[in-house]
């Protein structure tokens, strides 16, 4: 039976093997943070961490991450205070949120391999994540707060 | 006319009942008493309809019952009684509602919430806080005008009692008449220390953690998943066959169900049922389904948009909106003579949580689990659906993982209920984003003609507009809608906007249904609605009219904006007419830098609108400035400066992202967004063909409110509508090139450079 870990949980996967990871996650084991927007893995909601890397759960069959540790926005930290959640709370980034689990995984992986990003650099990371609410002044700016660790600085 | 005028009900069950403050096991209950007590005490047992109530600890609950789709409305309703009631806000609690016919009419949309949640919410809270004080003095042992209400406490010199005591200890019931109601002080504006103040929006946090819990979350144990079988077209498709051979090899398959609906809202539809959503999704796909299709299967969007130019060019059709005396005698006498038209393509909503419902019958009851925008428009097409009385259906509230207009047809419930009762489970029903789309109720093509005629020196003395477009109130809530002059009834939401502030002698406005859009699709409420595509054309031509008087746009309009008439404006939230406009337009101007020489290929571009609805006007004004590539035609954003006045503004932040986000919408519809009609169905259905504005896209924002104490008024859609006219005008202050159909495309801004 395949398995993968998920938030550090160890899960046998019960459905065929090209079950999207996404469904899995979100019906399987019930953590609904992760998001279903678009199915073709072009908006980002549905955005996960896989060895710490982003991924699209939504175009990723699950057996393909078989042995690998999946993290998702419930398991980015245990008291949901990364610097970035700290930091999408101090600018208010959230309208409507849908997109914001996907959005907040994508900016997780950017800062890991780009503590120090440009502006430059945000656009280009970020822009495969849809915002429909279209905050994206606000995107950035939570980005460049967490980066410059000023996150516990409220607004 | 303003939504509450039209809808007298509405009105009264908002203003004319009477207020009752009652004792519960828990605290107070504050709010709306019924028809029937409205006059008298409560009697004994008797629940009120509840706005807030404040429990024995002090805990403040304000129940809300507007959808949380991202304007953070629960704050801001709940900034707005605790400041006249002087709560501590940190025990205020924010509860969204389930749909009730105690809370009267549910909708969220319009921008109307804050704008009518105000004067509503203030009383309440000035009734409580009136109450507290006299029933506080009492515990101090002082006199009431010896008392001030501060911070969850009344406070009479160094002694004080708080909320909670007084809850505990006083007896706070009481009843006002509506007159007495009125009669209460309210505070003054110095005197606010919530509203207009910092503060975090209360649903935040849940949207950085993934707790927040939306439609799509919603479980039940035992439910049946599905996935639509979408027909062909919206209205005319009839099952002939269900060929299911295939997706029987699917695990976790059930069946196919041909729906029967009564209410006529899914016609032709078929659900995929299966234990999981993967296995429908799968297995829906593999299922054959024949229709018997009509007309509407051949249409496109060029049909649609000759269908539009045929109804302009006939005087004879549609409303009169606004025909003033003498319009065709001015442009017969006229010195010279304007007309332009303009178009607009079909746009999606793409709100990005595809829609979703979950429908189960439980203890007598059929519940809706879905996010919703609209429960007073969906229960009676609901109760008609199922066949049962709309007091035993509810719609549970979830977070709208975005709305837009989208979720005010609430027709996506109706295909979950019907499979639910089909089979007698639960059943979940999800849309890919492709059914999402292909089932979107979208922005109707609009065809506009404008025509303006002038007289000696310039000066306007006609103008004309006529609007062509699918009517989304037509096909959902024709009792929305109000009668022109000539008698013929229009869709108010799809030509706001055409009825302007600016003063230009005889005005003649003239909606028109575009017959064939609303018969091939369901047109739908997008953000901002007419005016999105009213106010296209209207500041487009504003420029235009400008350039061909040889007048400076800026002039041109500020001249028309004079405030003289039925411009005037009176109140309480139209006060100021149009000068309010021309302030905010002056304002950005001025800040944008309007006038001052701009690199080459470089332009910057005026637009203004009043918003939504004259009756409730947010005067936004918007500078463009864009760089525009000669060889290619692509237009580059580079900056949008925005002025709005929306008289006082409750939660600052939320209003400023609320303009962000709208003055965004306006450029990715300007630039990016636009799809067509192809045999009778949208062509683009997910993120390949259609695209919306990314993060990459998005330009310097420049965003001010100018300084009120006027009643606030809508912000969710206003900033939509300058945003492209302010593009297409600059974008001719850069290379001369008018483009007038929206979206802009590259292609035609290089046509247009050579015309």
């Amino acid at each position: 039976m395949t398995t993968l870990t998920i938030n550090g949980r160890q899960v046998s996967l019960r459905g065929p093997d090209d079950t999207p990871l996404l469904w899995v996650i979100r019906d399987e084991i019930g953590l609904k943070g992760t998001k279903f927007g678009c199915g073709i893995g072009q908006c980002g909601a549905c955005t996960v961490h896989v060895d710490g890397k982003a991924v699209r759960s939504c175009v990723t069959p699950a057996a393909a991450v078989a042995g690998r540790a999946v993290t998702t926005i419930e398991g980015l930290d245990p008291r949901g205070a990364h610097p970035l959640q700290t930091a999408w709370v101090a600018a208010q980034v959230p309208q409507c949120g849908y997109c914001q689990s996907g959005q907040i995984m994508q900016a997780a992986a950017l800062l890991k391999a780009t503590p120090h990003p440009t502006d430059a650099d945000i656009d280009h990371g970020m822009n495969g994540n849809l915002c429909r609410c279209m905050a994206y002044v606000r995107i950035k700016a939570a980005i460049k707060l967490a980066a410059a660790g000023q996150a516990g600085v409220h607004a | 006319m303003t939504f509450l005028q039209r809808n007298p009900e509405a009105a009264a069950a908002l203003s004319r009942r009477g207020f009752l403050i009652t004792a519960t096991s828990a605290g107070v209950a504050l709010g709306f008493a019924g028809e029937v007590t409205a006059a008298g005490p409560a009697p004994a047992g008797f629940e009120p309809t509840i706005w807030y109530s404040i429990g024995r600890d002090g805990t403040v609950t304000v129940n809300v019952i507007r959808a949380e789709l991202g304007q953070h409305v629960g704050t801001a309703i709940a900034r707005i009684v605790a400041d006249e009631l002087e709560a501590d806000w940190s025990k205020v609690q924010v509860k969204t509602v389930d749909s009730d016919a105690k809370w009267g009419l549910m909708v969220t949309g319009g921008s109307w919430s804050v704008w009518q949640s105000y004067p509503i919410y203030s009383q309440a809270g000035a009734a409580g806080r009136t109450v507290l004080i006299e029933e506080g003095a009492k515990l101090l042992g002082v006199a009431p005008g010896a008392c001030v209400a501060r911070n969850g406490a009344i406070h009479a010199g160094k002694a004080s009692v708080s909320y909670g005591a007084i809850v505990t200890r006083g007896n706070l019931a009481r009843s006002f008449t509506p007159e007495q109601l009125a009669k209460l002080p309210m505070k003054p504006a110095a005197e606010r220390r919530l509203i207009g103040k910092a503060v975090q929006a209360r649903d935040i946090p849940s949207k950085t953690n993934g707790q927040g819990v939306y439609g799509i979350d919603a479980v039940v144990p035992g439910m049946v998943y599905a996935r639509p079988k979408l027909p062909p077209t919206r209205y005319d498709s009839v099952v002939v066959s269900i060929d299911d051979s295939a997706a029987k090899a699917v695990p976790g398959y059930q069946k196919s169900l041909a729906l029967d609906d009564p209410s006529g809202t899914v016609p032709g539809w078929v659900v995929v049922l299966a234990d999981s959503f993967v296995a429908a999704n799968k297995a829906c796909d593999l299922v054959k389904v024949t229709w018997k299709t009509g007309e509407a299967a051949k249409v496109s969007e060029a049909d649609l948009q000759r269908r539009s130019a045929e109804l302009i060019a006939d005087p004879n059709a549609g409303s009169l909106v606004v025909e003033d005396a003498g319009v065709d005698q001015a442009f017969a006498a006229a010195k010279s003579k304007l007309e332009a038209t303009y178009t607009t393509a079909t746009a999606l909503h793409f709100q990005m949580e595809p829609v979703n419902a979950l429908a189960f019958e439980k203890d007598g009851v059929f519940e809706i689990h879905t996010g919703n925008q609209w429960q007073s428009l969906v229960l009676p097409w609901l109760a008609k659906a199922l066949g049962r009385p709309e007091n035993t259906i509810v719609m549970k509230s979830y977070l709208l993982g975005g709305g837009f207009g989208r979720r005010l047809n609430g027709d996506y419930a109706i295909p979950a209920a019907l499979a639910s009762k089909a089979i007698g489970k639960p059943v979940k029903l999800v849309f890919t984003r492709a059914d999402d789309s292909r089932f979107d109720s979208p922005r109707a093509p609009s065809v506009q003609r404008v025509r303006m005629a002038f007289g000696e020196a310039g000066r306007v003395t006609a103008m004309d507009h006529a609007a062509a477009a699918g009517w989304p109130t037509l096909a959902m809530a024709p009792f929305f809608m109000p009668k022109g002059t000539n008698g013929v009834a229009y869709d108010p939401f799809s030509v706001n906007g055409a009825d302007h502030w600016y003063t230009v002698g005889a005005q003649r406005v003239r909606a028109v249904n575009n017959d064939l859009a609303n018969s091939t699709f369901r047109p739908g409420w997008l953000r901002s609605v007419g005016p999105g595509w009213t106010n296209w054309a209207l500041e487009s031509f504003m420029d235009e009219a400008a350039h061909s008087q040889g007048a400076d746009p800026l002039a041109f309009r500020l001249k028309l904006l004079d405030g003289v008439g039925r411009n005037a404006g009176s109140g309480p939230t139209a006060v100021g007419g149009a000068h309010r406009q021309a302030a905010v337009l002056a304002a950005v101007a001025k800040k944008a830098g309007w006038g001052a020489a701009l690199p080459k290929n470089t332009g910057l571009g005026l637009a203004t609108t009043f918003g939504q609805e004259r009756d409730m006007p947010t005067w936004v004004a918007c500078a463009a400035r864009v760089r525009v590539d000669p060889q290619t035609g692509v237009v580059k954003v580079e900056k949008l400066t925005l002025v709005a006045d929306c008289g006082t503004v409750v939660h600052p932040d939320g209003a400023l992202a609320q303009m962000q986000g709208a003055s965004l919408w306006g450029m990715s519809l300007a630039l990016f967004e636009g799809t067509e009609f192809r045999d009778g169905q949208v062509k683009d259905t997910n993120l390949g063909g259609y695209t919306p504005l990314r993060m990459a896209d998005v330009p310097d924002l420049d965003i001010e409110f100018m300084p009120s104490t006027e009643p606030p008024v809508g912000l969710g859609e206003p900033a939509t509508t300058v945003v492209g006219p302010a593009i297409g005008n600059a974008i001719f202050n850069a290379v001369g090139a008018r483009v007038r159909d929206l979206p802009i495309r590259p292609a035609a801004v290089l046509k247009a450079m050579k015309a």
